[in-house]
């Protein structure tokens, strides 16, 4: 069965839990998102500027040294970070910004956690001419004050948001009575696999293109699928994109690293699915970190991106049917995976995508030479060097 | 018939426009809710919104996020919510409660168990401002189950279809969103209300209150003249935010709401 359903599920999870001024909007985005898709022109626009400015596809590279010195299995990453603006988020951004010019939207808003969705979306905003507003907790804004720089650069109008813990979930609320308030004139570009339908949906189907290219390129590298797949999860969005096209493969194992922070028992994490519990949050149920009374809680990590109490619909989905298995990497894992990958490979990844690395280097000692493991490298650690830096205790560069 | 469907017909029946208050359960604390409940029905709120406070309110402006902070910081929760109701009623006010709230927390402590809970507390009503029609079948049995009635938004943005949905789900009264966007104060009142309620009209019978942005007396008349009530919340959630919960500042967000009740009581219907 195909899924979401017609009312915005996966399973019992998704959904539309928002205010009755969003759902006129909501319905005109799915209906043109509908009619894009089975339009030959949005194809090829999009095909298009995915080829010539975002600089797809991304290699499927093998890391020949990190696999070596882990004595496990072939390690191939699929370098989303080699992406025009350093990350995954502009395969989204990008599709997102094509159907806010078919609906005659002047005005685009976005939320961002670490900035890399917020450049992307300042990116094509510059591009294609459009006002942008972009939504950040005053907390990311200082730990990602590069991105915030960049996003300035290209135009883009960075709002701070200082409400509860000044992260991403503040800069979504914002986004949300943002678009709440200029619905007429606005679209929302939401960053993740999250929030209300039809956006973990359109989300998905524009971000799939990473699961779909890494299959081909696998299967001419290789001549078969890989064995597992590993992506971080923050919302889930570069995750479900590696993963929604193998889904069907059932010999395919789909493992998700969630951040682990300080560690499940201090309480400073954001891993969701130790600990959390169903809920909803900001448009959709799902498993989410809350407290007795159903109050949303503060949630920890080193990396921005991951830093959210919620987790996309469709991976509780794939979890409850032990489709996908999911997994967590703590602060320490997290920062030396940034290192290691950085000595091994020449190749500093986002605090993100290190908690995929990190998974790695915990689980491939051991694990049969024969495995072939493919990684989402969801984007570049350049954003991350001076706090990375500042925790190392090189205070000179921070 | 429970209280807010009687306090509607007796409006009717008078000829009288209501008056809603909106404040938030718990800022400054669940004991000075019970006192401005009860205050604000002598002042003569009709209705009385008890906003239920969560970490989360994406549908509020910075007034009402504040209030839902303030009273969380004070130890605010949705068992105390209720056991302030309680109060209320132990204490023989008789004014129709309905609550004001975000999906997450009554989904937490479980939609049939709250249904029952509020029930005998002494609520009348439910609105829950994240749950739109669509999520609204299983949502809304235990409510009317219990006795409960169950307020949906309309927007300005909802299309007669919506509309024909959202009325099938309603009971109490419909709650006008007059604009579209997040709870709080404006200068100048929405345009083309008058002509946006004739709409929902041609689909139910059930009172019309109108909300979001109202703050001043004057604009309190005009409003209510278009519907059967007007909704005050931000502009009241100000006035207990600017002291600290003595008799006295009950006493003057009370002479505040009275002001703005008068108002609405004293408007004629437009032609």
């Amino acid at each position: 069965m195909r899924l979401p359903d017609e009312h915005g599920r996966f399973g019992r999870y998704g959904g539309m839990y928002v205010p009755e001024t969003l759902m006129s909007a909501l319905t005109d985005v799915e209906a043109e998102f509908r009619a894009a898709q089975k339009d030959p022109a949005f194809q090829a626009e999009m095909d298009l500027y995915l080829a010539d400015y975002v600089g797809r596809p991304t290699p499927l590279y093998f890391a020949e040294r990190l696999t070596q010195h882990l004595g496990g299995p072939k390690i191939y990453l699929k370098r989303e970070d080699l992406a025009h603006t350093g990350a995954h988020k502009i395969n989204n951004a990008l599709g997102q910004i094509l159907l806010a010019r078919r609906m005659g939207k002047k005005r685009i808003i976005a939320e961002t956690g670490a900035g890399q969705h917020g450049v992307a979306t300042a990116t094509v905003a510059a591009r294609f001419g459009l006002e942008c507003v972009v939504y950040m907790g005053r907390v990311d804004m200082e730990r990602q004050a590069l991105n915030v720089f960049r996003m300035e650069l290209m135009g883009t109008e960075v709002r701070g948001v200082d409400a509860g813990s000044k992260t991403l979930k503040e800069a979504i609320n914002e986004a949300m009575r943002d678009w709440v308030t200029n619905v007429d004139s606005t679209h929302y570009i939401l960053g993740s696999a999250l929030g209300t339908h039809p956006y973990p949906e359109m989300v998905r189907e524009f971000q799939k293109v990473i699961g779909t290219e890494s299959r081909s390129q696998i299967m001419e590298k290789e001549g078969r699928l890989p064995d597992r797949l590993i992506a971080c999860v923050g919302g889930g969005s570069n995750s479900i994109g590696l993963f929604y096209p193998y889904v069907e493969d059932t010999g395919v194992r789909m493992i998700g690293v969630e951040a682990g922070g300080r560690g499940i028992a201090s309480g400073e994490h954001a891993a969701r699915f130790q600990g959390g519990t169903l809920g909803v949050l900001q448009g959709c149920m799902t498993y989410l970190l809350q407290d007795d009374d159903g109050q949303i809680e503060l949630t920890h990590s080193v990396s921005a991106g991951l830093d959210y109490a919620a987790i996309g619909p469709e991976h509780s989905y794939l979890r409850e049917i032990g489709r996908a298995e999911y997994t967590y990497a703590d602060d320490t894992e997290a920062l030396a995976a940034f290192q290691r990958l950085s000595e091994l490979e020449g190749i500093i990844p986002a605090l993100e995508s290190a908690h995929a690395i990190a998974y790695c280097l915990r689980e491939a000692p051991g694990v049969s030479k024969d495995e072939i493991w493919v990684v989402s490298l969801s984007g570049r650690g350049d954003k991350d060097v001076q706090q990375v830096a500042r925790i190392m205790g090189k205070g000179h560069l921070g | 018939m429970n209280r807010i469907e009687r306090c509607f017909q007796q409006l009717k029946q008078q000829g009288r426009k209501g008056f809603v208050a909106y404040i938030g359960a718990g800022d400054p604390t669940l004991d000075v809710t019970v006192d401005l409940v009860i205050a604000l029905a002598d002042a003569g709120a009709d209705v009385v919104e008890l906003g239920v406070p969560f970490s989360d309110p994406l549908a509020d402006g910075l007034v009402n996020q504040l209030s839902a902070q303030r009273a969380l910081e004070a130890g605010a929760d949705v068992p105390g919510v209720l056991r302030a109701i309680q109060q209320i009623r132990a204490r023989g006010c008789e004014v129709p409660i309905c609550f004001f709230t975000y999906f997450n927390p009554i989904y937490h402590y479980g939609l049939e168990r709250f249904a029952q809970d509020a029930s005998s507390a002494g609520a009348d009503g439910i609105l829950t401002l994240d749950v739109p029609v669509e999520e609204g079948s299983e949502y809304v049995k235990p409510f009317r189950e219990n006795g409960l009635s169950t307020i949906f938004l309309i927007a300005p943005t909802s299309s007669d279809e919506r509309i024909a949905k959202i009325v099938e789900r309603t009971s109490g009264f419909i709650y006008y969103v007059s604009r579209a966007g997040v709870t709080g104060e404006r200068t100048e009142l929405a345009v083309g209300v008058k002509e946006q309620i004739e709409r929902v009209r041609r689909h139910s019978g059930l009172p019309i209150a109108v909300g979001f942005g109202v703050s001043t007396p004057e604009q309190a008349r005009l409003t209510a003249s278009m519907g059967d009530a007007v909704v005050v919340g931000s502009a009241i959630v100000r006035h207990i935010a600017e002291g600290d919960g003595s008799a006295e500042h009950v006493a003057a967000v009370a002479e505040f709401v009275r002001t703005l009740a008068d108002a609405a009581h004293a408007s004629e219907p437009t032609q």
